[in-house]
């Protein structure tokens, strides 16, 4: 009994070195709190097959996923009129950019002066910093560096839920299109997160479609689309075909959580001086 | 035009489309970026934050008084891929801190850059 407890740690032992030779290439990689990709990394050409229905990585928008400058002006132009209820809305949030940016002390977002979560789908459009994909037998599971937050996918067929009690991540259910597009649908979202740093509003009947179409083993690319009928008259898309590159799998993501004790700080040190 | 403030080292520029490193959370509508002011100071707080690191420095005037300023930079990731740190300023450095200061007038700010003592810039 001994003696085969013994064999069987040195078969772990072998079957972990076998792994960490085969990840080899990884090792020169491995680094700790990597605020996202490097210049190189995000410039890369698309490269490499597409692997089959895997999303399995750590992926980076750079830039173009990021704060008030992340595709605001693409954003500003894809966005479909308001319905009046969706001007009202719009009217009472006071953004610190895009078209209404307000000044700083008068800015009254939920996620930067009082530390409210991003929630969905603010957290693709805003604060799109690296994130990973993680398979599970039934689910996608989306681990974002920004908020340290994650998104569970469901995978399993099941159908999004009818009414559902709001949430600030929402409910998602995911599918693949077909070999190397991933299509997820997300409803029941709170609406006091705000779909973008320009305060754009939603309500809780904004559904949301995410595409993921990994057109190369290096590079995937999101198109988000908002659907909300009682806010914008027609659906427009929030994220057109935003490139994302793979970093190495060794890469430890800094944590960047925007805590309501440091937003505080702030209020009190720099924005109410503005006034 | 040149502004004189007392005991202050004043440089006068237009702002050019360069990259500040305040950016993230919110635009410059509270800030004069016509202008760019160059203070020396003594760093009395640098606070590694979210959604903006900031700096807090004394101005000590001709005449003796002494001013607190508090000056924006951007957040703690995007200010690591600059270089910064959360140790990039410690309590009592000599720093000269170019700056936007706010449209009101008051202390306030954001970082264009910081030059230490010994040389050291962080833009």
């Amino acid at each position: 009994m001994r003696g085969h407890i013994w064999m069987s740690l040195r078969l772990l032992t072998v079957a972990a070195g076998a792994s960490l030779l085969l990840q080899g290439p990884l090792q020169a990689q491995q680094d700790w709190n990597v605020p996202g990709a490097t210049n190189a990394q995000l410039k890369a050409p698309p490269t490499g097959a597409a692997p089959r229905r895997d999303l399995t990585g750590i992926w980076d928008a750079g830039g173009a996923g990021i704060g008030g400058s992340g595709q605001a002006d693409e954003r500003e132009k894809a966005r479909a009129p308001f319905t009046p209820l969706g001007e009202e809305m719009y009217r009472q949030n006071k953004p610190g950019n895009g078209p209404r940016m307000a000044a700083v002390a008068e800015i009254n977002d939920p996620l930067s002066t009082i530390g409210d979560p991003s929630g969905f789908p603010r957290l693709l459009t805003f604060e799109l910093r690296p994130f990973q994909v993680v398979h599970t037998p039934n689910q996608v599971l989306m681990l974002y560096m920004f908020e340290k937050r994650w998104r569970v996918i469901w995978t399993d067929g099941r159908p999004l839920p009818k009414e559902p009690d709001p949430r600030w991540y929402g409910y998602s259910v995911g599918r693949w299109e077909d070999d190397t597009t991933f299509v997820v649908e997300t409803v029941g979202l709170d609406d006091r997160t705000w779909v973008d740093n320009s305060g754009y509003p939603h309500s809780t009947s904004l559904r949301v479609v995410e595409r993921y179409q990994r057109i190369s083993q290096n590079t995937l690319e999101l198109t988000v689309t908002i659907d909300d009928p009682l806010v914008y008259t027609k659906p427009w898309m929030a994220r057109n075909k935003l490139p994302l590159k793979l970093l190495p799998a060794g890469t430890d993501l800094m944590e960047m959580i925007p805590s309501a004790s440091e937003a505080q700080a702030y209020t009190r040190t720099i924005s109410s001086q503005t006034k | 035009m040149k502004a004189t403030f007392s005991g202050l080292i004043l440089v006068l520029a237009l702002s050019g489309p360069a990259a500040a490193p305040a950016a993230a959370h919110h635009g410059a509508a509270s800030f004069d970026t016509t202008m760019e002011v160059t203070l020396k100071g003594t760093v009395t707080e640098w606070t590694w934050f979210n959604p903006h690191c900031f700096l807090k420095f004394d101005v000590k005037a001709e005449d003796g008084t002494v001013k607190s300023w508090a000056v924006e930079a951007g957040n703690p990731t995007d200010m690591t891929k600059r270089g910064w740190s959360r140790n990039s300023f410690k309590k009592g450095d000599e720093v000269s801190v170019t700056l936007q200061p706010v449209k009101t007038g008051a202390p306030v700010g954001r970082i264009r850059s910081v030059m230490l003592a010994d040389g050291r810039e962080f833009k």
